[in-house]
């Protein structure tokens, strides 16, 4: 448990001027075509229909995972974390469309906006359309791709004990016996700190945290390629939510699963995470290693999300927090989303959206200035 | 502040049956068995006083939560609620009790109706109560609780259903809900688990303004101890199925007596990607609520336990300073044993005190008075 924590020891950079890159402006994130990637997502658009006009969740996100590399996503409530984690195993609602980019995984393109159909047998089409790619998507899910939803209670069927649920999805994707799956379920339970007898019990009969430690045994259950792990620790105390972080790392290690974990809580990734994306308002704000992004946030919203933390190392600083509220995903500002909060912004920020400039190698922010507040030119205050 | 008493729990219990199946793997043939979720719990909640419950997941914080509002029966004991033993309410009575008494559920699926939009979610309480006369003053009063709830502009959220809401959303509907009637008792599980600092200070906020406006006691349920810092007068660290530790949020909080309360605090989790976490103050986990351990319940697990005593006989309640109390043998020379890695764990606490100070600051009063009817 320990030694999979000390795993993530990460230099130490201070904070002195860098040099920046100047030629290597774009506003496209590419991906380097010498490595193999699990998961790219290539700027992906993602509008819910409502009343009244599109919510845009996910506008232009891109990303890409190696094998048994961890991903965090933070930012606000409400900034599309969710809505991106579900496009890629498929689980959009009715009113989710993918509006633009494309997913891929394992090379193949499992997400793209669905083509424009019209005219005679509309309905029969759309279904037919709909069958397949859930033919496609049946065997990836849990097996390929497991999920760890953000509200267990949505997760489980309420009439069936968990143990059938976990047994029922083993047995699914892989060809074991009733005793072996239960077995395995049991094992599973003591991963997560439960005590395994519990594993007849109903849904209603587990505590808030318990469901949500039985939805992280279930996903772990087939061996995955892939964890979605959306908030998968907003229920449990400190000690057992280091105590599964631990576990689920140990297993990650193992078995090469890569991982992409979504939070608002930024110790969470901190303690867990390769690379961090910062989403704001559905966009991508800022993008890269970990302790790049940590150490040398190029993002005003960045600096504001890590600025509201304490840090335990160090003098005290005094906090700061992000004054207002994040905007409405029906009209979102023009030119850069974040500028009616933001203490930077100049005209500019308020006419033309900013373009995704890379800092580093594969450390990249969306802001008119990030180059000057990463080299230190630009301050707030 | 006026110190009436108006929730008096006396000697509390909740068992739950467990069902047949399970009983082969134990191999102790027919006897029923039960888990203790809620084993013998006394507390007082004054008018205007919010009393914190925190503990480990599993406890039994949500079931403590679900007897106040009678929404589940106790095995045993009693709850006052202004005087009167609410504990086995039936029929009418029970119906009128519970309208007047609110549970913010730990998981906001569970308390929002998912053919409902927002709108009639957070309208239904104002129409069984008669409130509003027109569609549109209830739409008023329902848009001022959503924007009190940080859900701006509410016009985009009146007509969505549940599903069409991220979770943080979601919760905040819950609270709008709960709060547009002004309760006469909050139960709030859990409420700002799901929420972002910045978004997390408003509704905290929000919900101490009612408490200093209208003295409505609540019963805060939460795992963060900083939450349960800033928003609670008294603070109960319960251990499975007990309290083991009681008092004024700032004496448990800077002087923890009971061992595993100092285990919680010194497991707060840091921000940094390069801090080490000193971990450890607790062995394994949480025994199972079926097989309570006899003697002291935290003995497996407990560093200062002593063999012969702590599994042996059920440890007494100790007052360690006035209105501070701890169920341990040792109550009274925990904090010298363990000396050392205090000073550690009282930064992380200020630390942690700082922040939320910083953001309630920072998020401040600016809105216009939210009127609750
Ligand atoms: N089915 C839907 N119809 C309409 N809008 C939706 C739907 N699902 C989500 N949204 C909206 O899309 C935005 C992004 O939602 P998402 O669930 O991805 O947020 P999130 O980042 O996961 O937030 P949280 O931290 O609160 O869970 C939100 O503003 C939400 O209201
Ligand atoms: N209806 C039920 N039937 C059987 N057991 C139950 C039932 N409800 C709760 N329990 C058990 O009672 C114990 C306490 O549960 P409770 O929900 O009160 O925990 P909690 O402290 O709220 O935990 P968490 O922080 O995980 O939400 C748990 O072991 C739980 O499984
Ligand atoms: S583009 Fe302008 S408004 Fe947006 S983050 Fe950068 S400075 Fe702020
Ligand atoms: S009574 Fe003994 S086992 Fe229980 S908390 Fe105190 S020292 Fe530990
Ligand atoms: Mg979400
Ligand atoms: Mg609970």
């Amino acid at each position: 448990m320990d030694e999979a924590m000390e795993n993530n020891e990460l230099e130490v950079v201070e904070n002195e001027p860098l040099e920046v890159p100047s030629e290597s402006h774009s506003d496209v994130i590419t991906y380097d075509e010498n490595e193999e990637y699990l998961l790219e997502v290539n700027h992906l658009k993602v509008y819910f229909d409502v009343l009244g006009g599109e919510v845009k969740a996910v506008d232009d996100v891109s990303f890409a995972l190696k094998a048994g590399e961890t991903m965090g996503i933070v930012g606000e409530s409400g900034c599309g974390k969710t809505t991106t984690a579900f496009s890629i195993n498929r689980l959009l609602p009715d009113n989710g469309h993918i509006k633009g980019g494309y997913i891929k995984y394992k090379g193949k393109k499992i997400a793209e906006p669905d083509p424009e159909i019209t005219g005679l047998m509309k309905d029969r089409k759309k279904r037919k359309l709909y069958k397949e790619k859930e033919a496609m998507m049946a065997p990836i899910r849990w097996k390929e791709i497991a999920m760890i939803f953000q509200s267990a209670m949505n997760a489980f069927n309420p009439v069936h004990t968990i143990g059938a649920q976990i047994v029922e999805a083993i047995q699914a994707h892989e060809d074991v016996s009733e005793d072996e799956a239960m077995e395995r379920a049991r094992n599973l339970f003591k991963m997560v700190g439960l005590p395994p007898e519990r594993v007849t019990g109903y849904p209603h009969e587990f505590s808030g945290g318990m469901r949500q430690r039985a939805m992280i045994a279930m996903a772990l259950a087939c061996n995955p390629s892939l964890l979605i792990a959306d908030e998968p620790t907003t229920a449990l105390d400190v000690i057992m939510q280091d105590r599964i972080l631990a576990e689920i790392k140990r297993l990650q290690k193992k078995f090469g699963i890569s991982m992409i974990i979504i939070t608002h809580d930024v110790s969470v990734v901190a303690e867990t995470a390769d690379k961090i994306m910062v989403m704001y308002a559905g966009k991508m704000m800022e993008y890269g290693n970990i302790s790049e992004v940590f150490h040398h946030p190029a993002h005003p919203y960045t600096i504001g999300l890590l600025g509201s933390f304490p840090s335990i190392k160090g003098e005290k600083k005094k906090l700061k927090s992000i004054p207002g509220s994040p905007p409405d995903l029906v009209n979102p500002p023009k030119g850069c989303r974040f500028h009616p909060r933001c203490k930077l912004a100049k005209p500019i920020c308020m006419e033309e959206e900013p373009p995704i400039v890379e800092l580093s190698d594969g450390h990249w922010a969306a802001c008119h200035f990030a180059r000057e507040i990463y080299s230190g030119e630009l301050k707030e205050e | 502040m006026a110190e009436k008493v108006i929730i008096n729990v006396k000697k509390l219990k909740k068992y739950f049956p467990v069902r047949g199946g399970l009983m082969s793997s134990f191999g102790s043939g027919k006897e029923q068995k039960f888990v203790h979720a809620v084993d013998n719990i006394s507390f007082t909640i004054k008018q205007g006083e919010v009393f914190s419950l925190v503990g480990e997941s599993g406890c039994g914080k949500t079931t403590t939560g679900r007897l106040l509002t009678r929404l589940e029966d106790p095995t045993s004991g009693h709850i006052y609620f202004h005087k009167r033993d609410i504990a086995n309410l039936e029929g009418k009575d029970l119906k009128s009790f519970r309208r007047n008494v609110q549970m913010i559920f730990q998981d906001p699926y569970e308390s929002l109706n998912p053919r409902l939009t927002v709108f009639s979610t957070v309208a239904e309480p104002l129409l069984v109560h008669h409130v509003g006369d027109t569609i549109d003053e209830r739409e008023d009063l329902v848009a001022k609780a959503l924007e009190a709830a940080e859900l701006k502009p509410a016009m985009e959220y009146l007509h969505r259903y549940p599903h069409e809401l991220s979770g943080g959303q979601r919760q905040r509907v819950a609270i709008a809900r709960a709060l547009a009637l002004r309760p006469e008792f909050i139960v709030a599980d859990e409420p700002v688990s799901m929420l972002d600092v910045s978004i997390r200070a408003g509704i905290l906020n929000l919900l101490l303004d009612l408490k200093a406006k209208y003295g409505i006691p609540y019963l805060f349920i939460t795992h963060d101890l900083s939450v349960a810092r800033y928003m609670s007068d008294r603070i109960g660290v319960m251990y499975l199925g007990t309290i083991v530790e009681t008092g004024e949020s700032e004496k448990v909080i800077k002087n923890p007596h009971h061992p595993y309360t100092r285990a919680l605090l010194s497991s707060v989790p840091v921000p940094d990607p390069d801090y080490k976490r000193e971990r450890k103050k607790i062995k394994g986990d949480l025994p199972s609520p079926i097989n309570v351990p006899k003697g002291c319940r935290f003995y497996p697990r407990c560093i200062f336990a002593k063999k012969g005593i702590c599994d042996r006989k059920d440890p007494p309640v100790v007052e360690v300073e006035p209105g501070h109390f701890v169920k341990c043998h040792f109550a009274a020379d925990i904090p010298a044993m363990d000396g050392k890695a205090d000073e550690e764990m009282e930064e992380k606490v200020e630390l942690g005190e700082q922040l939320l100070q910083e953001t309630m600051n920072s998020a401040g009063n600016d809105e216009e008075e939210i009127e609750f009817v």
